[in-house]
């Protein structure tokens, strides 16, 4: 558990990715099984105990420290796993017992039940100090913030055992942690895990955003880039899975696609929902949402928000891999498999045809499908390979919307941000000259403009409210958002979809900020 | 809690703490006739007074660093009266010079302790317990979060990763004023005699330390050094200086940074250190309780920093206390 904790320390204070991908694979060479495997399944997001949530950290902490102090310490920490482990009284005699292995943390946490999980966690804690206690928790509850993703950690487990990434990712998401076929096969004491007939994950090609490049249309093709949610089909003819861009097995939530879908074969495209919720992009998001958060999905739920994937690209036709060859070619095989699926549950998604790039750019401007969140770009010669590679792929999204708003309320953030005033609550001008508050963001600005928005809020603080501050209604937030829609979440009536600070408008005074009335006029 | 009633003769004002008969103001946020201040920092001890009580350590500080006041010492234990009221200072183990000012007025005790720490320091007096009736306590570290481990520790911490980068050097950041020389002294104690390198900006008062008895050891300016000399060396600077242009002449320096605040990791990696040393000038949660408990005045009132929490153990454990609410002093640097 030292190493372990150790490892976690290191790689919060380092900064290069390198040197992260260092002290990981040093780890994962030198720590013993299933150790390792553990804390490679932390550190790509893959533990999971149902039972130890963050409640059960919360009311173990509560048992021990009293309701207010422990509320002012988080809010000031900015994390509840870290607030515990500091706020967590040492106990003397701690080396009796001794610190217990990863191992034997993960075997307890794996089975115990909701009820004694936060005596588990406590009589844990008791054996440890306060960085081990901190790594418990993080290992208990997931989300290590330790700004290392699935990828590089899975980077490091190839550069630790000389392997390739792509190699590690290809066999990865038909393996189970601690991952011991994997580790044996790095080491070179077994042959390469066997995969056949199982339906797993291949990593997606991702775009980088094109901002303000232009490219030739004779060599990329343009669709739509839809709102909904990104899913690859993995069909073996006897089974078939649904998995979302990280690599979640999110088949449960939608066995109206799934059973619909019989065919063998790795197909790429968007999953969205029919009906009347697709006319309204943000209820349309709404209603993918409400499906995507549920382990069983009722029929009532299957009729209301009925499911459909609108195909964008084919990785594999049968057991036949075609992610060497150019999309051009995988989009004409594309084609011809679409038409063999259930029409109702699948869909192709449509090549735009435009002149050249201006026209294209027209086209773009003149969507007014509410599905719609801007243009793919996907040069014809391009492989289908995992992650972004500059110059395949190019999102080109809609131009933001954009008002002026008064900042209304504040709170610290979490985080890299603990500590500072980054959460802001801003609001537009009604008729009786009112402010009501439509929106809530907390990014868009760089560090120094959160420096200055934080130094307002202490400065501009009329009252307080727990964690909240209300600010002197002075400060104007140019705010861009996607789309805006109507709830009843604020009093306003409106809510905005991915707002987020694009200016600071120290220039503009605060009177001559947007109304309500002009937001309402924006609704799609 | 109860309800706490404010002296009649000592009033808590945004600006400082104003004690009526003297006509005096302990560390004011704004230059005022008479004041009375606790120790050198900046957010204590402001330039532009006409007239200033400290201990003589804390005037030779000020006049390094405003270089104006010539000021009234009155060394620890020593008195004075001004407007009927006793006045006494008394060290408060912060930094050199720091003190704590005990007011007595018609029978009635009153400490304010400016900052101060419990633990062991090689560059100043330590704390003392003042018995008075209101003790007014600062609360920078007043979270039962904050828990400074060993001082030991924290300097193994230093000499460990020295040792394991000879090819690089650990740069320290460290305040100018207290935290510089203290982390100089601990190194000290703990044996290390190697020559430790400086940031132009902590030279003089590293040299004012040491006219004033406080012995540093073998001291150099990084700007005489060669660059090949500092590699798997110990160099100090201010907290400014560590992601700044200046330490592009270091041998790749190893960031660490030596305050209570780096007992939080995120705070820790907001200043982009890869090196946290946890040590403080000020009294942790632990001690802040402890030394209200040893002090046991009737009532305590509690100034900058996290004032809420310290008033509700307060509360928690019967004592009557109440917040002021000091402006200037969101954020002590430690």
């Amino acid at each position: 558990m030292q190493d372990f904790s150790n490892l976690l320390d290191r790689l919060i204070y380092t900064r290069s990715r390198n040197d992260k991908l260092g002290l990981i694979s040093a780890y994962l060479k030198k720590a013993p099984d299933p150790d390792r495997g553990w804390v490679l399944a932390a550190l790509t997001g893959e533990l999971d105990f149902p039972t130890v949530k963050a409640s059960a950290v919360r009311n173990m902490a509560m048992e021990r420290v009293d309701e207010t102090l422990f509320r002012l310490s988080r809010d000031f920490v900015g994390d509840t796993a870290e607030t515990v482990a500091l706020i967590w009284s040492e106990q003397t005699d701690k080396s009796v017992v001794g610190i217990p292995t990863v191992g034997e943390i993960v075997d307890e946490l794996a089975s115990v039940t909701r009820a004694d999980a936060p005596i588990l966690l406590a009589n844990f804690m008791d054996r440890m100090g306060s960085n081990e206690r901190y790594a418990l928790l993080k290992l208990a509850t997931g989300g290590m913030r330790v700004g290392v993703s699935a990828r590089l950690a899975k980077k490091a487990f190839a550069q630790a055992f000389d392997m390739s990434v792509e190699d590690v990712e290809e066999v990865w998401h038909a393996l189970e942690p601690p991952y011991s076929e994997l580790f044996s096969w790095g080491e070179g004491q077994a042959d390469r895990p066997d995969l056949t007939g199982v339906p797993f994950f291949r990593p997606f090609m991702l775009a980088h955003p094109l901002e303000d490049r232009k490219v030739d249309l004779a060599d990329y093709a343009a669709e739509w880039k839809w709102d909904g949610i990104r899913i690859q089909i993995v069909g073996t003819g006897q089974e078939t899975r649904l998995f979302s861009r990280g690599g979640d097995d999110i088949t449960r939530s939608f066995p109206d696609v799934s059973k619909a879908f019989a065919a063998v074969g790795v197909l790429d495209g968007e999953l969205l929902v029919r009906g009347e919720y697709q006319g309204g992009e943000a209820a349309s998001f709404n209603a993918l949402q409400q499906r995507l958060g549920r382990k069983k999905v009722s029929a009532k739920m299957q009729n209301d928000y009925p499911a459909f994937v609108r195909l964008y690209d084919i990785l594999f036709d049968g057991e036949n891999d075609l992610r060497e060859r150019s999309w051009i070619d995988r989009r004409s095989t594309l084609e011809t498999f679409v038409p063999k699926l259930n029409t109702k549950r699948f869909d192709i998604s449509t090549i735009l045809d435009a002149r050249d790039f201006d026209h294209l750019s027209e086209i773009r401007d003149c969507a007014r499908d509410a599905a719609i969140e801007g243009v793919m770009l996907k040069r014809k010669d391009s492989p289908y390979i995992s992650g972004r590679k500059t110059g395949l792929w190019y999102k080109w999204k809609r131009d933001p919307l954009v008002a002026d708003c008064v900042m209304m309320y504040a709170q610290r953030g979490s985080g890299k941000r603990s500590s500072f005033y980054s959460d802001y609550t801003f609001g537009c001008w009604t008729e009786d000259g009112e402010l009501f508050p439509v929106g809530k963001a907390y990014s868009g600005f760089t560090d120094d403009e959160l420096r200055m928005l934080d130094r307002f809020v202490r400065q501009h603080t009329l009252n307080r409210f727990g964690p909240v501050r209300e600010v002197e209604k002075t400060m104007v937030l140019e705010v861009a958002f996607d789309s805006v829609h109507e709830s009843k979440r604020h009093k306003s009536g409106l809510a905005m979809r991915f707002p987020r600070i694009s200016r600071i408008r120290t220039d503009k005074p605060a009177e001559e900020a947007d109304r309500v009335e002009t937001l309402k006029k924006m609704i799609s | 809690m109860g309800m706490v009633k404010s002296s009649h003769w000592i009033e808590p004002h945004p600006h400082g703490i104003y004690v009526k008969p003297a006509d005096a103001w302990i560390d004011p946020s704004r230059a005022v006739s008479r004041a009375l201040v606790t120790h050198g920092h900046a957010d204590h001890a402001r330039g532009g007074h006409e007239k200033v009580w400290a201990t003589p350590e804390t005037l030779a500080i000020m006049n390094l660093r405003y270089g104006t006041n010539e000021g009234q010492p009155v060394p620890y234990g020593e008195g004075i009266e001004l407007g009927g009221v006793k006045i006494s200072y008394h060290s408060a183990g912060h930094v050199l010079g720091s003190a704590q000012i005990l007011m007595e007025y018609q029978g009635e005790r009153v400490v304010a302790t400016g900052d101060y720490k419990r633990r062991a320091d090689p560059t100043c007096a330590p704390f003392e317990v003042i018995p008075c009736d209101i003790f007014i306590t600062e609360a920078t570290f007043g979270l039962p979060v904050f828990k400074h481990p060993s001082t030991d520790v924290e300097i193994q911490k230093l000499l460990s990763a020295k040792k394991a980068h000879p090819e690089r050097c650990i740069l320290v950041g460290a305040y100018a004023l207290g935290k510089a020389q203290r982390v100089i002294g601990e190194l000290r104690a703990a044996g290390y005699n190697d020559t430790i390198y400086l940031h132009g900006a902590l030279e003089k008062m590293c040299k004012l330390y040491g006219e004033l008895g406080v012995d540093l050891g073998d001291i150099q300016p990084v700007m005489e050094t060669e660059k090949e000399v500092m590699r798997g060396q110990i160099i100090l600077a201010p907290p400014s200086a560590l992601n700044d242009r200046w330490s592009r002449r270091l041998p790749d320096p190893v960031t660490a940074m030596a305050s209570g605040w780096m007992r939080v990791r995120q705070r820790a990696r907001q200043r982009n250190v890869e090196l946290p040393i946890i040590m403080s000038d000020h009294a942790d949660w632990d001690e802040l309780t402890q030394t209200i408990k040893d002090v046991s005045p009737t009532e305590t009132w509690v100034t900058h920093g996290r004032e809420d929490a310290l008033v509700h153990w307060c509360a928690l454990n019967q004592i009557k206390a109440k917040a002021l609410e000091l402006v200037g002093r969101e954020e002590e640097d430690d």
